[in-house]
């Protein structure tokens, strides 16, 4: 039998991720994965797992995990984690074995957290990709959230060491960035001016689906009903209440409001990790700017992924070809995001 | 006719051709995917076909989006009118019953006897503008004018998958269970969705679509069809 992953207990809102599940828009379902697809990324390569493999995610409190066989397993985002009571760091992978207990706490900052296994979460394809669609319910373990007693495949994982970041992930701060678009006509610039300035905050109302955005109504000036269209992800659309809202990777396929801007791919995982109640400010950008950005922060991630370096202490005899062969995998890993 | 090429982001274009619903419209909204589907471009990752766009999104590392927007102005430029092959589905519909909880609202608003209203709904050929909102979920053009209404102020919580309803000037085929804010007048055993299915969409934009009265025995006969899996209803092609 192969190994497996128990749910002895789990936060609000944990889900079974990978990396999404693309080419369906057509059909109405969005891509889902993860809200914050770097940090994903970071803790599968840190388990040595390829990009498409299936991790945890988990919004504000992570849980406790046993497994069957052992696994390296990686926490990223800023939560304290034990193994059988002694704390282990983020951003690191750790040798997990069988009969030892993996609890990860809440968050310090931000509001998605990933674990990664070594090997993956095999629970069944659907539509082609594990992702959990929460919305329609199908993908990851039947469809939802995690909840005690769930018990999850492993796939198969290679033996290799635990690594680390040889560096910190960063990230700009600052206010987030919009590219102006496609119904940026239907809004005039009292509009950018609110969305500027410092009058809104990260609103509770908020999921996998969407975030809503707290604070002074807008209007827009040809009215709030459009022919409806396609949403790209991240879409600042302004329904009739006048209350903004950016949609996520479980969004809506299509929609009937106006949408303002688009946020910058490269800011729409910092704004999912601010904090509920967080003030949140928007700037205008250019498609070329937010391009550029984009393009920078993939070649920095395949950077940081390319540079895991096994963690010091490990009796490691053939170091250096394990870390060619390291830099192989997390190649491929770095491609797709 | 020039559609405008409009900015979604910077992984997105929407290439939008007029701001109304129209069917001449709509057909050459899926004639430009249908032309970046047999003819893709360099960097074009899928594109969503609705009312009057279709939004485009790309890999900017591989396009970069000032390009890519000339390159479909060009491409949309070139689209020919010519109505390809399309799909007729004739839809089982029961009327009334669990899911057609406005059936009997919807005939006294309209002064129509509820056999009056049902002739009406099932006169036209629906026409399936796009797929959007949910999986497999279907936006139906050709509601006759006199059926034209309203959403509901207040959603209802949730509705089964099959539920046939109208919203505004629109019909649709309720393809998931979930809230609604549309008037039901029935439902189809056909299952619009089902990911367990080789083709788990049953429906693409662009196809046509007739509604066909059954029984209360013949759903129950249908929904026993479906959940053994077999297929009852098989396009007609044209």
């Amino acid at each position: 039998m192969s190994a497996t992953l128990s749910i002895l207990r789990s936060g609000p809102m944990t889900t079974v991720q990978d990396a999404g599940r693309p080419g369906l828009l057509h059909a109405g379902v969005s891509g889902s994965g993860p809200m914050d697809p770097p940090l994903f990324a970071i803790a599968n390569a840190l388990v040595g797992n390829p990009d498409d493999a299936a991790g945890l995610e988990f919004a504000g409190m992570g849980g406790e995990f046993s497994v069957s066989a052992p696994v390296r397993v990686a926490v990223t985002g800023d939560a304290a984690a034990r193994i059988s009571g002694e704390p282990i760091a983020a951003w690191e992978s750790h040798d997990l074995l069988p009969g030892q207990i993996l609890r990860v706490g809440a968050l310090q900052r931000g509001v998605w957290g990933y674990l990664a296994i070594s090997g993956g979460i095999a629970s069944p394809l659907v539509l082609g990709s594990r992702a959990t669609h929460l919305r329609t319910g199908i993908g990851g373990h039947e469809g939802r959230t995690l909840k005690v007693g769930d018990v999850l495949p492993l796939g198969d994982a290679i033996a290799a060491p635990c690594l680390r970041l040889a560096q910190p992930f960063a990230r700009a701060d600052g206010p987030i960035r919009v590219v102006p678009g496609p119904q940026d006509d239907a809004f005039d610039q009292g509009a950018w001016d609110l969305l500027a300035g410092d009058g809104y905050t990260v609103s509770p109302t908020r999921d996998r689906m969407a975030q809503a955005i707290e604070g002074p109504k807008i209007a827009a000036v040809r009215g709030h009903d459009i022919v409806s269209d396609g949403t790209p992800l991240g879409s600042l659309q302004v329904p009739g209440s006048g209350r903004p809202m950016v949609l996520m990777a479980e969004r809506q396929t299509t929609g009937g409001y106006p949408k303002i801007g688009t946020v910058a791919s490269v800011d729409l995982p910092r704004l999912g990790q601010i904090p509920t109640g967080q003030p949140v400010r928007f700037v205008k950008i250019s498609r070329d700017d937010a391009e550029e950005l984009l393009i920078a922060a993939r070649k920095a991630l395949r950077s940081l992924l390319a540079d895991l370096r096994p963690k010091a202490g490990l009796v490691c005899e053939s170091g250096f070809l394990l870390g060619i062969n390291l830099i192989d995998g997390v190649a491929a890993v770095a491609e797709s995001e | 006719m020039t559609p405008r090429v409009l900015c979604a982001g910077d992984q997105a274009l929407a290439v939008e051709f007029s701001s109304r619903i129209d069917a001449a419209i709509n057909a050459r909204v899926i004639a430009l995917a249908k032309s970046l589907a047999d003819d893709p471009l360099p960097g074009v990752r899928e594109t969503v076909p609705s009312y009057r766009s279709l939004l485009v999104c790309y890999d900017p590392e591989a396009v970069r989006g000032a390009a890519l927007t000339e390159t479909l102005q060009r491409r949309a430029a070139a689209i020919s009118d010519a109505v390809s092959a399309s799909r007729l589905w004739r839809v089982p519909l029961l009327f009334g019953g669990s899911a057609g909880l406005d059936l009997e609202d919807l005939a006294q608003m309209k002064s129509l006897s509820v056999d009056e209203l049902i002739a009406l709904f099932v006169s036209p050929e629906y026409r399936v503008y796009m797929i959007g909102f949910a999986p497999g979920f279907a936006y139906l053009g050709g509601l006759p004018e006199l059926l034209h209404t309203p959403r509901l102020p207040t959603p209802r919580q949730r509705l089964e998958a099959g539920a046939v309803g109208i919203g505004g000037e629109q019909a649709n085929i309720n393809s998931v269970a979930g809230p609604s804010g549309w008037r039901f007048v029935g439902r189809t055993p056909l299952r619009l969705f089902d990911p367990a299915r080789p083709e788990p969409f049953l429906f693409a934009a662009g196809d046509a679509v007739r509604f066909v009265p059954v029984s209360a025995e013949e759903a129950a006969d249908l929904d026993a069809a479906v959940a053994a899996g077999e297929t009852i209803v098989e396009p007609e092609i044209r």
